[in-house]
């Protein structure tokens, strides 16, 4: 195998699995710091004792995320040297404005988040809770804005310097802010932002829906619920909204990717219809034993249902991605997206009703949701970085001139041979399957720990003397423990 | 508009004080993994050695993670071939690093006996290699590289082994392992404090010996170390101070100071990153095949317009970084103890 080949996998490899971590921290990250809002202004220990719990579930997936976060950072420079030098004048900046506004903020309050329960009053508290879950967007803002430059370059231009008598290109910035906002940086943002608001929502509401099922920590679960299952629908309809934008801009900046996505083979002059799903036959151009929509693509791209999208024929053939991968990426995220929808208002439906924890099989359903949200993700990815070969930064048009881009080919490192790379695979497939193997038995063993109750919870805080507690229990003349729980079941 | 050359040195200067931060943090961190087998005698005291750094390594690590950031950014034609020539050296110490990551965050998350063992295992090996790779890296640096033309790098993973990357890598090890000991002896309390303290005398030793044993090999193998010395002989103040600040380590513990004590063996690490710049400038890779080949920071370094954003950057983020570091140390002061949320 050869050194693009091996790069390209392990390059793949590394970002997927770290693409694990980061969606469920900024997801849970949310969810983490409504518990602790409602603890903060109900003053219910429940609320707390479901805060402490995610918190310790997100302090063991945050350590892996920032694990395989490292080994991403610097693999620009070890396996894509070329790459790295042609983009460092301009992607260097978003990866150290990383590093200064969003990692330090994150790891440092994380220290207060994860060990400072009993050190710190509950307000510092909650403003830790709030920097991490800020940091963590501003972790994705950053890589994303890289990435999106990457796919739609905006505000550089080349500049050819001399090397030992050799003349070789880089892209330089020209306008800093046109770099920052190009063509999709903010619907690619938002929408992959939400993707993980979605994943963090069904997490907490399979957990929680698991321990209904159980009949454990059902305070704890049924508090929880009440925010994870409005949160599910909302962010799953937005999944949905921006995915959408995210497919409108691709007709104008990366037409190839769009109709690899959809395996548009031929332009016409009729309306584009929309493939439900099917086989796409590269060699023969064409899809096989597809369902296909009439007319649904036009609409979806241009909102005019007689207006043609045009085909990869359009594109020479050096410049075509490979289409089989990212038609069933996108097409697998879609119905995902779909599904995620109905669950997540069949959901909500009878929980408003009531009727929820009757209705078993849909709590099952519930359990195993994450997982497909995890899956919709990388799926996502895999459309929108697959869709953009063979290129790794995109040619683009600049005022009228156009700009060349840089095949992935041409990004590899001059010194780095396929033996180093194997090995580096080899080492690192190890390492991973053993880390993963690790993350889902501790995760497991958290989960099925559960949060304390909160008569435990109650005891702790009156053996640790803070005072708080006893105070609120006493203005409240209720006995320590009794009475705090919310034991009325939902019919 | 500060002009170019002013602009390339001031990202050289903080690239220096990413540096500095990372090893004097992160040094105490690694330092307090390598000791953590021969001080800690049963569960309860490698808890608490391991709870000493844990709201704080990962926040430590940052300053790396934010070195690499900044040099990819300032510097893209040296961040794309130092880690490129690394790269075998490099993946090695990626997987120390995740090592002692996770298993800081996963040892105490089971009661079982095995369990913990292998993961106190995995923690003094990962922070122990790491150590010693860091110092191996800049041991590389110091005495050139097989750079050839157009970035090529034309070496291996062996001949980055040689003696005298080794031997710089010992040192740090060392230096680690001291500036850790004193950092404990802070934390902790009764018996195992009285034990951290009595690691201190032989590890200044090995330490102090071989920092002779590294100054004088470097005078002899890597003379152009001194060039810029000799040059600007003012520079001499570096490594005066440096002297200085490892002479005041045994004073300052037995003055009773251990304060005092961490505070010079972090002044003996920083001269020491100093010294390291003050050897290298102005090349961030030298190349041992010709002069030419080596990456200077003019050939290396980016666009004028580039470095000014990121001097803005860097303006408004670095305060905030320091004021909620110093936050964050300051809410974990005083002495480890466990309790229901330590690891
Ligand atoms: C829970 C996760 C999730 C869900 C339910 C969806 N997506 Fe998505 N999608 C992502 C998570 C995601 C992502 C991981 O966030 C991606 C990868 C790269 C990116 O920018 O976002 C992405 C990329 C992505 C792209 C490629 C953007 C590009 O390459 O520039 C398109 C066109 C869509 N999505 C469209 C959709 C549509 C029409 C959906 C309908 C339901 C949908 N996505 C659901
Ligand atoms: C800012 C963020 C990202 C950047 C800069 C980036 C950049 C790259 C680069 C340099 C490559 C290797 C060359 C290539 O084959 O194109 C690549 C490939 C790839 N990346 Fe990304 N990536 C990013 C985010 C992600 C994420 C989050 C995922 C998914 C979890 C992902 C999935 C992939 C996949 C699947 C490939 C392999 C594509 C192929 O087979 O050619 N990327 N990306
Ligand atoms: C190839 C591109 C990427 C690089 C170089 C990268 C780099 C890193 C690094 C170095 C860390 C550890 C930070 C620390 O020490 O605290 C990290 C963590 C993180 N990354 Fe990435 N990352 C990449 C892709 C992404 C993407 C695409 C996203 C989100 C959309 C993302 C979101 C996060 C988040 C939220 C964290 C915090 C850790 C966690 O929450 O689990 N990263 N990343």
């Amino acid at each position: 195998m050869d050194v693009e080949l091996l790069s390209r996998l392990q390059f793949a490899g590394t970002i997927m699995f770290h693409y694990l971590f980061p969606p469920l921290s900024i997801g849970l990250g949310l969810q983490l710091f409504l518990c602790e809002l409602m603890y903060f202004r109900t003053r219910d220990l429940a609320w707390e004792s479901a805060a402490r719990f995610w918190t310790r579930v997100f302090a063991v997936n945050f350590g892996l995320g920032v694990a395989s976060g490292i080994v991403m950072e610097f693999e620009f420079g070890t396996n894509w040297a070329a790459y790295s030098r042609f983009v460092g004048d301009v992607f260097g900046s978003a990866l150290a404005a990383e590093g200064i506004f969003a990692f330090f903020l994150e790891s440092g309050f994380l220290a207060v988040l994860v060990f400072g329960w009993d050190r710190v009053g509950p307000k510092l508290h909650l403003f830790s809770t709030l920097m991490v879950f800020l940091g963590s967007m501003f972790s994705a803002v950053w890589i994303v804005v890289a990435n999106s430059w990457q796919q739609t370059p905006a505000g550089y231009h080349i500049v050819w310097h001399d090397v030992q008598g050799e003349s070789w290109p880089r892209a330089e910035v020209t306008d800093f802010w046109a770099m920052v906002f190009n063509p999709s940086s903010v619907d690619r943002l938002s929408h992959t932002l939400i993707g993980a608001l979605v994943l963090g929502a069904f997490f907490v509401s399979s957990v929680c829906a698991y321990y209904l099922l159980r009949g454990r920590h059902l305070e704890v679960a049924r508090r929880c619920l009440r925010i994870s299952l409005p949160t599910t629908l909302l962010f799953s309809l937005l999944a949905a909204v921006t995915g959408h934008d995210s497919a409108q801009k691709l007709v104008e900046t990366q037409p190839a990717k769009l109709a690899a996505m959809e395996a548009h083979f031929e332009s016409s002059d009729e309306p584009t219809g929309l493939y439900l799903f099917g086989w796409p036959d590269v060699e023969r151009e064409r899809v096989v034993g597809g369902v296909r929509l009439p007319r649904l693509l036009s609409f979806l791209v241009y909102n005019d249902l007689s207006r043609p999208v045009p085909g990869l024929d359009q594109i020479p053939q050096e410049d075509r991605p490979p289409v089989w991968l990212p038609f069933q990426a996108f097409h697998l995220m879609v119905g995902i997206g779909t599904m995620l929808i109905i669950v997540a208002g069949l959901a909500n439906w009878f929980w408003f009703r009531g009727r929820l924890e009757s209705r078993r099989w849909l709590l099952w359903i519930l359990v195993v949701m994450p997982l497909a949200a995890m899956v919709a993700n990388h799926a996502g990815w895999i459309t929108a970085e697959v869709g953009r070969q063979p290129w790794i930064v995109y040619p683009s048009v600049q005022d009228g001139v156009p700009m060349m881009g840089l095949r992935t080919s041409e990004g590899l490192s001059e010194s780095v041979t396929a033996e180093q790379v194997l090995s580096s695979i080899v080492l690192f497939s190890i390492i991973y399957s053993m880390l993963f193997a690790v993350w889902i038995f501790v995760l497991n063993h958290k989960i099925q720990h559960g949060p304390e109750s909160v008569a435990e919870l109650a005891a702790h805080k009156e053996r640790l003397g803070r005072g708080g507690m006893t105070q609120l229990l006493r203005d409240q003349g209720r006995p320590l423990g009794g009475g705090l729980l919310d034991e009325e079941p939902r019919s | 508009m500060i002009d170019y050359d002013t602009l390339t040195f001031i990202w050289f200067v903080l690239l220096g004080v990413l540096l500095c931060g990372y090893t004097i943090l992160d040094g105490f961190d690694l330092g307090v993994g390598i000791l953590h087998p021969w001080i800690a005698r049963n569960d309860n005291e490698r808890r608490l050695v391991m709870n000493s750094i844990g709201p704080l390594w990962d926040g430590n690590e940052v300053w790396l993670v934010t070195f690499g950031g900044a040099l990819f950014a300032a510097f893209p034609v040296a961040y794309a071939t130092v880690f490129s020539s690394f790269y075998l050296a490099f993946y090695l110490l990626l997987a120390c690093l995740i090592g002692r990551a996770v298993s800081l965050e996963f040892r105490s998350k089971v009661h079982s006996e095995r369990w913990r063992k292998a993961w106190d295992i995995a923690f003094f090996g990962s922070s122990l290699t790491a150590a010693l790779l860091l110092g191996v890296a800049g041991g590389n640096v110091l005495q050139g590289m097989e750079l050839g033309p157009r970035y090529r790098y034309e070496g291996s993973l062996f001949s980055q082994l040689g003696w005298y990357p080794l031997l710089v890598g010992l040192l740090t090890v060392s230096l680690f392992a001291l500036h850790g000991a004193i950092y404990l002896f802070l934390k902790t309390e009764d018996a195992l404090q009285e034990r951290v303290r009595k690691s201190i005398t032989p590890l200044f030793f090995v330490f102090s010996s071989l920092y002779l044993l590294v100054s004088l090999t470097t005078w002899w193998h890597a003379p152009h170390s001194l060039d810029n010395l000799r040059a600007h002989p003012w520079l001499w103040i570096v490594p005066a101070l440096n002297f200085l600040a490892v002479l005041n380590v045994p004073r300052a513990m037995y003055l009773g100071r251990p304060g005092y004590a961490f505070f010079s063996s972090s002044m003996v690490i920083l001269a020491l990153a100093s010294l390291f710049s003050v050897a290298v400038f102005p090349y961030l890779m030298r190349s041992s095949i010709a002069l030419e080949y080596g990456i200077t920071l003019e050939s290396a370094r980016s666009s004028q317009q580039t470095l000014g954003t990121m001097l803005i950057i860097a303006g408004i983020g670095m305060p905030c970084v320091l004021s909620y570091t110093l936050v964050i140390y300051w809410v974990f002061r005083g002495k480890v103890k466990l309790d229901s949320s330590s690891y």
